[in-house]
């Protein structure tokens, strides 16, 4: 594969497919959408085989320069490539997803999700600061487009506050950028990965960048926009959401944040902790009280997101592998989920949790799918979250205990919300009746859910594949962030005879840190 | 060999459960339990050459689970003498209620989902019991979780079930918490989880303090005591025993396998595993002790006084639960197993007769209406008595010959004295607990098979007789049974006062349930007799551990020598139980009903569990709810929203007013706008 510029193709065929599907009529677009989808997952296979995972830390590098320093500049690394990976594998279920509840300008609605997958892969492999901007915020305007055209009822309010919440982090991220060029005179980002800012700087410019991502992945408090975004977009939107455009937040804290401003990301550490620990426990209890199925487990994905913080902000190998694995298992899994939702709610047009139940009986096999999901969800070991949550957490419990007791309540709260909303549309009695008429998954919809099913066992049962491949990019970036990570509360002393004295000091540095 | 042992039930479960109503329910049947026979078969060598000491413990590696850095988890199986004593339990109990279960499930349309979980449980369940690492211990713990939680609501329209089913899950969960961290707590010390190499490394750590939720505490304690928290979730022990009598709304068969014999044996597995660990902290051990003695008390009280036959034996199962964790407390792991191994036996062949007077009572499990059985179904009440008495622990004190009970549960009471300290008083709850084992015990004896006949009060009975039962058992075994019994009790006292058959003529059931129960009772009688050296044996232990736990020879050496009053306590007491539940339920039948007038408070707080449930509502349950809404109406809606993107927009309209404001075609207000705009792009410009 040398040379041969398979990224720009992976861009090229989404951008060629959206082009055509503007043209086509709506059955054609469909089809278009589909087989573009399906090429960019057989590259994306490609790309993964031909991937060295001891080779060198960028590969598949192209670089054109267009006009000053800005440049056509892509490359991946292992972290790169398992986010592409999740990206072309969900996009043709979200195609697929689409197929009969999308009826109005069907083409539109099939260009918009090309392009989408356009800008995600090219988030992902940009190498240039500037490269990356453009991509990450365009990634807004087909979302707001697919949210406020094809979404439900309220869909103007969720896409303005959608679009509001976004663009406000952005425009801070910007200034930061064009300061860290300024400074660095590069826009390249391995450069600047390893450009050593001044610390004091660094506080202003991690806050900057902060800003956005916080706002992307959503940490407490700016997460309210998700749930209205999720609710009013059409399934497919509520997948490629939750999947992927949730993990912009958090590659933007493994690629820019944490090994540019390593000083910095340690000195604000508690905040994020702080923030986390907040959202497990808040949004939690905020699920639990949710009436609408898919506001439920858009707030179960802030719980897991902040679970991707605490394990960023861990500073070592274990939480920041951990984080990328509950990145990718809650992309699988947060998207079947809303394929779930999507499925009952094409039968019934509704939301409301308490129009449904005792849907095992009419439809057995939906209700296997939507429990294997479920309980992946909860983190099950044997599926994909479990070994990102438990990386995770053990990866912050290394650092600070308060903050991993407070998120590993996670699991108790998450087993309760996730167990009471299915029972609630699964199990009891057919209390309804045109719930009770619903019939079982068509073969189509087997085909979505399938995969991921497969793969959420494979993560679970085998999360070595995925792991492997991001090792040593993230034992890099682990050496980078070293110096100054800070040190945990735990401070094992050996030795019989106890030092009661000694032990206070510590117990009052061991509390500021976890605070 | 092993290999296939453990995965055999997982692809049995694959295929009945993904075949499911395709496949039909005899092949369902025939594969899930003919794939837990072969297991059997399989078990019951590895478990023989290592009690005749022929075995060396091994581990089969199988492949990488979970690597990052220095941790590593590894998908292994282990086998050593526990791993042995537990694939024999395991294995055994699960056949026959495999087996039982063709009969008692037999009228259910569900029945390859139902053969499905049961393996799927006993799949995670021998993960459980193999694993070399903490992580793979975890996996089957939260995967026998999943497949309790999954038979618990087996009958998923029934809203009790559901309710018992995530009570269950979450309660457990809550354990799990202390798990997890106590994981996480051990890597961090050790920079391991291999369970061999942090038993090897753990005496070393004793006396090492280490920083925890901002204090200092002594490490092991600290790991000790976080696993310990699992270990009460998983085995129900006071606190986080809740779960265990709502699991009852499960099918029989399962409650037998997995909240009698197995499941709910794993926390005292995890602690007999990593004794070398638990025995480099005496502050764990007094904890283990202490919370085993104060389950052991709670439970058997509360067991006393339960009219439903299913709830009764589960309470009793806490309350033996309760004896293997003060055994491990005072330091006599053997013990503890040998309880753990014997109990099996015992009450899974309890469980299966009480599933077997259900399924002749026709659904009932209200023993206020049943009496007079043992003549309907002489071969369940002969097996239940035979388990009455191992439970019971009846046998000879100086001669050393008796039933199952009798060598487990005065093995560890000696032991708890020999121990002294603690132990002691954990001996005298434990003689106490025995008093009210053998009362209760023998009360479900006597009000179900002995005396009149009180069917005839009974509303399943009615239906019975009545010719509704087509239509009932066409819903399957227990559904809606729930309400009828709450609608029991509140007018309980009427129903006691009918008397008669009402014309039921119970029916014994069908042999490929008594089957199962003839040859748990043969455990029942023998397994103490036959292991009892093995097991705890101050010579034949060290012989037949081999360090798979930390046996304390001197220990079990000591237990044997306690004054001749030790050993004679539980012996008294045990009678004495019988006698009182003799006097109470078959000589003077209104005694029971004058208790109850005269201590009309102490009956209503047994009769209430100690209002744990209750407590927890009120603590937990309520306020996650309302705090969860408070979170979601003023915090969300009413603050973020209100002064975030709404706010914004809000002042938006302002700003548009301002603006319009401002075009007021004045020259002067756009050369005051240009200069401030210029003013502050200068600002930037010199200042970055």
């Amino acid at each position: 594969m040398d040379g041969f510029p398979i990224l720009s193709l992976m861009m090229a065929v989404p951008m060629a497919g959206a082009i055509a599907c503007l043209f086509a009529g709506a059955n054609s677009a469909r089809w278009i959408a589909l087989i573009a989808t399906l090429v960019d997952l057989v590259l994306g296979i490609a790309l993964w085989a031909n991937f060295d995972q001891g080779g060198l830390q960028w590969q598949f590098q192209e670089y054109h320069p267009i006009f000053g320093r800005f440049a056509w500049a892509l490359g991946i690394d292992g972290i790169a490539l398992m986010l592409i990976a999740l990206t072309v594998f969900l996009m043709p279920i979200c195609i697929g997803a689409s197929w009969q509840a999308i009826q109005k300008r069907v083409g539109e609605y099939m260009a918009a999700f090309l392009f989408m997958e356009v800008l995600m892969i090219g988030v992902f492999t940009a190498q240039d600061l500037y490269l990356f901007y453009i991509m990450f915020e365009a990634g807004l305007i087909p979302m707001y487009l697919i949210i406020g055209i094809w979404g439900g009822a309220d869909r103007i309010y969720a896409s303005y506050k959608f679009f509001l919440y976004t663009l406000l982090g952005s425009v801070l991220m910007l200034i930061a950028m064009m300061w860290m060029v300024h400074e660095a005179g590069t826009t390249e980002i391995p450069a600047l990965m390893t450009y050593n800012f001044d610390p004091h700087v660094q506080t202003w410019l991690f806050l900057a960048f902060f800003a956005s991502f916080a706002v992307k992945m959503p940490m407490w408090p700016v997460h309210t926009w998700l749930p209205d975004a999720h609710v009013q977009a059409p399934t497919a939107g509520s997948v490629i959401l939750a999947g992927v455009l949730l993990k912009m937040g958090g590659y933007g804290f493994i690629r820019f944040s944490l090994p540019m401003f390593p000083e910095a990301s340690a000195q604000l550490a508690p905040l994020v902790w702080g923030l986390s620990m907040v959202a497990v426990v808040y949004t939690s209890l905020v699920a639990l009280v949710q009436s609408d199925m898919k506001k439920l487990i858009a707030y179960s994905s802030v719980a897991h997101m902040a679970i991707v913080t605490v394990g960023l902000f861990a500073f070592n190998q274990a939480g920041i592998e951990g984080a990328m694995m509950v990145m990718l298992g809650h992309g699988l899994v947060s998207g079947a989920l809303f394929l779930c939702v999507g499925v009952i709610y094409d039968r019934l047009h509704t939301r409301e949790i308490n129009r449904y139940g005792g849907l095992s009986i009419n439809m057995p096999k939906y209700a296997v799918l939507f429990m294997l999901f479920t309980m992946a969800s909860v983190g099950l070991p044997g599926t994909s979250n479990f070994v990102g949550e438990f990386l995770s957490l053990m990866g912050i419990y290394q650092a600070s205990s308060w903050v991993a007791l407070v998120c590993t309540t996670g699991i108790i709260l998450g087993a309760a919300y996730m167990l009471y909303l299915y029972r609630r549309i699964c199990y009891g009695e057919q209390k309804n009746a045109d719930a009770a008429a619903m019939p079982d998954l068509s073969v189509r919809e087997v085909a979505l859910l399938a995969p991921i099913a497969a793969a959420v066992l494979w993560m679970g049962v085998y999360p070595e594949s995925f792991l492997a491949p991001m090792r040593a990019d993230i034992r890099a970036l682990e050496a980078r962030l070293a110096p100054a990570a800070p040190a945990g509360d735990s401070k094992i002393k050996m030795g019989a005879p106890k030092q009661p004295s000694e032990g206070h000091h510590e117990e009052a540095s061991a509390h500021g840190e976890a605070h | 060999m092993i290999q296939l042992i453990v995965l055999l039930p997982l692809l049995a479960a694959a295929i009945a459960g993904l075949g499911n109503k395709a496949l039909g329910k005899l092949p369902a049947k025939i594969v899930t339990t003919g794939a837990l026979f072969a297991s059997c078969a399989m078990s019951w060598p590895i478990f023989i050459s290592f009690l005749t000491g022929h075995a060396e413990p091994f581990v089969a590696p199988l492949f990488t689970w979970i690597q990052t850095g220095s941790f590593d988890a590894q998908w292994a199986l282990r086998v050593d003498t526990m791993t042995a004593v537990m694939l024999v339990v395991i294995t055994s109990v699960s056949s026959l209620v495999h087996l039982y279960s063709w009969g008692y499930m037999d009228e259910e349309p569900d029945q390859p989902r139902f053969f499905a979980y049961l393996s799927l449980f006993t799949f995670a369940m021998l993960m459980l019991v193999t694993a070399n690492n903490l992580l793979q211990m975890f996996f089957g713990w939260e995967g026998v979780g999943l497949a309790s939680y999954l038979l618990i609501g087996f009958w998923f329209r029934k809203p009790s079930a559901n309710a018992a089913a995530i009570k269950a899950f979450v309660v457990n969960r809550v354990g799990d918490l202390g798990f997890m961290m106590g994981i996480f707590g051990t890597y961090l010390v050790f920079n391991t989880i291999s369970i061999p190499e942090i038993l090897a490394a753990a005496p070393a750590m004793a006396g090492s303090t280490i920083g925890f939720l901002g204090y200092r505490f002594d490490t092991m304690t600290v790991l000790c005591l976080l696993l310990f928290i699992g270990a009460m979730g998983k085995s129900a022990q006071l606190g986080l025993h809740t779960w265990l009598p709502d699991a009852m709304e499960g099918p029989t068969p399962v409650s037998a396998l997995i909240h009698a014999a197995t499941m709910v044996t794993a926390g005292v597995f995890m602690v007999c595993r990593l004794s070398p660990m638990f025995e480099t902290s005496e502050t764990a051990l007094t904890v283990v002790t202490y919370v085993g003695a104060a389950t052991c008390l709670f439970a058997a009280t509360v067991g006393t006084v339960q009219t439903d036959i299913k709830r009764v034996i589960a309470y009793s199962t806490c309350s033996q639960l309760g004896y293997m964790f003060f055994a491990a407390g005072v330091g006599a792991y053997g013990a503890a197993m040998f309880h753990l191994f014997t109990h099996a036996f015992f009450k899974a062949l309890l469980f299966l007769g009480a599933g077997s007077v259900i399924h002749a009572m026709h659904h009932e499990q209200d023993m206020r209406y049943y009496g007079a059985l043992r003549k309907e179904i002489p071969i369940t009440f002969w097996t239940m008595t035979l388990g009455t008495l191992a439970i019971t622990g009846v046998g000879l004190p100086l001669v050393g010959v008796g039933f199952a009970g009798f060598y487990s549960k005065d093995g560890i009471l000696e032991a708890a004295y020999a121990s002294g300290g603690v132990g002691i008083g954990a001996y005298f709850v434990g003689v106490f607990a025995a008093l009210l084992t053998s009362f209760y015990s023998w009360r479900l004896v006597f009000l179900t098979f002995f005396g009149k006949p009180r069917w005839a009060a009974s509303e399943h009975i009615q239906h019975a007789v009545h010719g509704h039962h087509e239509g009932a058992d066409e819903e399957g075994d227990g559904h809606g049974h729930d309400a009828h019994a709450h609608a029991h009790d509140d007018h309980g006292h009427h129903g006691q006062e009918q008397t008669g058959t009402a014309g039921y003529h119970p029916h014994e059931s069908p042999w490929v349930m008594l089957t199962p129960l003839v040859v748990l009772s043969l455990g029942a009688v023998f397994a103490g007799f036959l292991f009892h050296d093995q097991f705890i044996g101050s010579e034949g232990g060290i012989e037949f551990w081999k360090n798979a736990l930390a046996f304390d020879s001197h220990l079990m050496h000591a237990a044997h020598e306690v004054p001749t009053w030790v050993k004679f306590g539980p012996f008294t007491v045990m009678l004495t139980g019988l006698v009182i539940a003799w006097l109470s339920y078959i000589k003077f039948t209104d005694w029971p009903k004058r208790f109850v007038a005269t201590f009309g408070a102490l009956y209503q707080f047994l009769l209430n569990k100690w209002y744990f449930d209750e407590l927890y509502h009120f603590l937990f349950v309520k306020p996650a709810f309302a705090i969860g809404r408070f979170f979601w109406k003023f915090g969300d809606v009413g603050f973020i929203d209100r002064f975030g993107p709404n706010g914004l927009a809000a002042l938006v309209v302002q700003g548009n007013k301002i603006t319009r404001r401002l075009q007021s075609g004045y020259l002067y207000t756009y050369a005051l706008v240009m200069l401030i705009g210029l003013a502050a792009a200068a600002t930037w410009a010199m200042t970055r």
